[in-house]
């Protein structure tokens, strides 16, 4: 019953939220439910539930770590929209609350189905729920943004469709052996039986289908247009859980192929893509004047960084998988802060931006330890992340991808770090109002979050380090 | 039924060819609902027998893709006002070539690639490679948001196609939900190419490119 919960409780939720006419209830209904979907992961962490329904939902480490994330951002975001509904009215109304609600029952069932089928289902799913929390502002610029990633993404989701359908022929060119279509367990124990030619195909397509609602380059045109104008709540949401989710899928279907011997074929690919991702964006990071474009593409890089560490296997897979945690959680603590800037100067351009120290101090705290976090830099988690996936691809040999990922790395800190500065030091622009004091609603959940961000990288508790050694096995990796 | 099944999928592939020439918002808004009767019928022509699975795919079909969506989508170019595709960004000839030459491509890349098992329409993988491609074409080619919804629909029909052969294996929850979420989709389009309309008095997606580094 655990499992079935897990998705019901943010269902009902988002039911319940849209029949509430009182604006402050409905953000009690979302703090309410993130509160109980978290309680039930925890759950679910101790009790391990048996599978439920015909074998579609189940529990395994992998997807766990995917929700407990989830859950964790949802969380931060459910408390900090109380704060920023405060200050800025959002539009949506009771659109927002159940759309976020729908959003989080979708992303729970992507990282519990075991079947393909009903995860490309529940993926357009969060595009649909999305795609109205990305026009709240309701001007010219929302429209444009979420006009592209609806065309975008929905043509993208199509194609991991088309995709999924070559990976249910390669089954049933198999033979029966090969057991259920599109059932995880089954494809993964039929192994070498599925049909090699079908299975390729299916991995490119699922590879570039899911690979643009990652926000893999070149895909990532929606990406960044999506985030820069989106409620900073929902960029930190789309940051922090949808790209992650969209990264699961496709680590689904790499541990079906690595299971059949084609993670030769699988593994190049995904370091092109993931090695092309953080050029491009560390090109486009280089003089980005628009600071909430500027945590987007630092996304693009994350998810091309992903994407190298799940394509070099061994214990690259694991270092990326810690990755998705502390980068993930780092990167939803820069957009929530992004929000408490935005609130305070009402501009996105980086070069408006002055005096942050001294007009939003513990946010400009937060916005330095954040940069210093995501960009890789110790005690925090990224820096633990990045170092076992980069140590992990010296010891696969890919000693020339660690040096390109390296140089890149170096570009973005540089382009990231003068914008930093620039908005926390020198004075604040003349005739700025003086901001209000910042709300503890506004700076506890990103507080939160960094702390813990750096936790994960001073210590890492045996549970987790246990659960991320059985996920990267599971999908062709090995623990450190 | 194999013969009738090819017929059908030949009127499929026409009405691609037909949606490439028609600047009548209207009239391609048409060629889609008749596109998603063909393709609500084309599973009978596969199917081995008679069974409530068959005949819930057959019914959600017709009814989403050829009743529900288009109804939608004409109601969107009427109270938005709008008629025509003006100004294509590539004319009727030369988009018609690309049309042809595409469904070239697709019977070459169709013959070689291997036999699909339980398939009995040989025409099956060339049309639905053919309404994939077709489907990006108008989605890439075409100015005006609608025609790019439907452009979208075309792409999703041509994998949809991909999928009869898989029609009786996989689960009627999973294809319910397939159909629901496109079906949902082309919905949140619809009132996003509305609000475009209100926003820009213009249905012409090229205005919005005010997001740029």
């Amino acid at each position: 019953m655990l499992l079935p919960a897990l998705v019901l409780v943010p269902l009902l939720g988002a039911l319940a939220a849209y029949l509430d006419r009182s604006t402050a209830r409905r953000s009690l209904w979302i703090v309410v439910c993130a509160v109980l979907h978290f309680g039930l992961v925890a759950l679910a962490w101790c009790l391990r539930p048996a599978p439920a329904g015909p074998g579609w939902l189940a529990f395994d480490p992998l997807g766990g770590l995917v929700l407990t994330l989830t859950s964790v951002v949802f969380l931060a975001v459910a408390l900090y929209s109380v704060g920023y509904q405060r200050h800025e009215r959002l539009r949506g109304g009771r659109a927002y609350a159940s759309c976020l609600l729908a959003f989080l029952a979708a992303a729970t069932v992507i990282t519990l189905t075991r079947h393909f089928g009903l995860l490309w289902v529940a993926m357009e799913a969060t595009t649909l729920a999305t795609a109205p929390l990305i026009y709240d502002p309701a001007d010219r610029r929302s429209l444009e943004a979420v006009w592209k990633y609806l065309v975008v993404c929905s043509v993208g989701i199509a194609v991991a469709l088309l995709g999924i359908f070559f990976l249910a022929t390669a089954q049933i060119a198999g033979g029966a052996a090969t057991g259920r279509p599109l059932l995880l367990e089954d494809l993964l124990a039929a192994g070498p039986l599925l049909h090699p030619a079908w299975l390729r195909g299916s991995f490119v397509f699922v590879l570039i289908g899911f690979g643009t609602k990652m926000g893999l380059a070149p895909m990532h045109t929606w990406l960044p247009d999506a985030h820069g104008e989106a409620p900073s709540p929902i960029s930190a949401l789309l940051s922090g859980a949808l790209l992650n989710l969209a990264f699961l899928a496709i680590l689904r279907e790499l541990a079906v192929l690595r299971a059949a011997g084609q993670g030769d074929f699988a593994g190049p690919l995904l370091v092109g893509f993931g090695l092309f991702s953080v050029a491009v964006a560390a090109a486009f990071l280089f003089g980005q004047g628009n600071y909430k474009r500027m945590l987007a593409y630092s996304s693009v890089e994350h998810m091309g960084i992903l994407a190298v560490g799940a394509g070099l296997a061994g214990v690259a897979t694991y270092g990326a998988l810690l990755h998705v945690l502390s980068a993930s959680l780092a990167k939803a603590l820069l957009f929530l802060v992004a929000g408490n800037v935005w609130q305070a100067t009402g501009t996105k351009r980086t070069r408006e931006v002055t005096g942050l120290a001294r007009r939003l101090p513990v946010s400009a705290a937060l916005l330095v330890a954040g940069f210093l976090a995501i960009s890789g830099s110790p005690p925090f988690g990224p820096f633990l992340s990045e170092f076992t996936l980069l140590t992990g691809a010296v010891r696969s040999g890919a000693t020339g991808t660690v040096v390109a990922l390296l140089t890149l790395q170096a570009l973005i800190f540089i382009s990231m770090g003068s914008a930093v500065l620039g908005m926390v030091l020198g004075r604040p622009a003349a005739g700025t109002t003086p901001a209000p004091r910042e709300s503890l609603w506004l700076v506890a959940p990103p507080a939160a979050l960094l702390a813990l961000v750096l936790l994960l990288g001073v210590w890492l508790p045996e549970g987790l380090r246990q659960a991320l050694a059985a996920a990267a096995v599971g999908i062709g990796g090995t623990a450190p | 039924m194999e013969r009738l099944g090819d017929a059908l999928l030949l009127l499929v592939l026409l009405t691609d060819l037909a949606l490439l020439v028609t600047d009548r918002l209207s009239g391609s808004i048409r060629l889609v609902a008749l596109q998603g009767v063909l393709l609500g019928l084309a599973p009978l022509t596969l199917a081995h027998g008679a069974s409530l699975h068959l005949a819930a795919i057959v019914a959600g079909t017709i009814a989403i893709k050829a009743v529900v969506l288009p109804r939608i989508l004409l109601w969107a170019i009427r109270e938005a006002e709008v008629r025509h595709e003006r100004q294509p960004s590539i004319g009727h000839l030369p988009s018609l070539l690309l049309g042809l030459a595409v469904t070239g491509i697709a019977f070459l890349v169709a013959a070689r690639l291997p036999a699909l098992p339980g398939n009995s329409l040989p025409l099956l993988i060339p049309v639905a490679l053919s309404t994939l491609m077709i489907g990006f074409l108008l989605l890439t080619s075409r100015r005006k948001a609608l025609s790019q919804v439907l452009g979208y629909l075309v792409l999703e029909n041509g994998i949809y196609l991909f999928g009869l052969t898989l029609a009786d294996r996989l689960p009627l929850l999973v294809e319910m939900g397939v159909l629901l979420d496109v079906f949902v989709g082309a919905l949140i389009m619809g009132l996003v190419v509305f609000q475009i309309q209100r926003e820009l008095e213009t249905l012409d997606s090229r205005e919005l490119s005010q997001l740029t580094d």
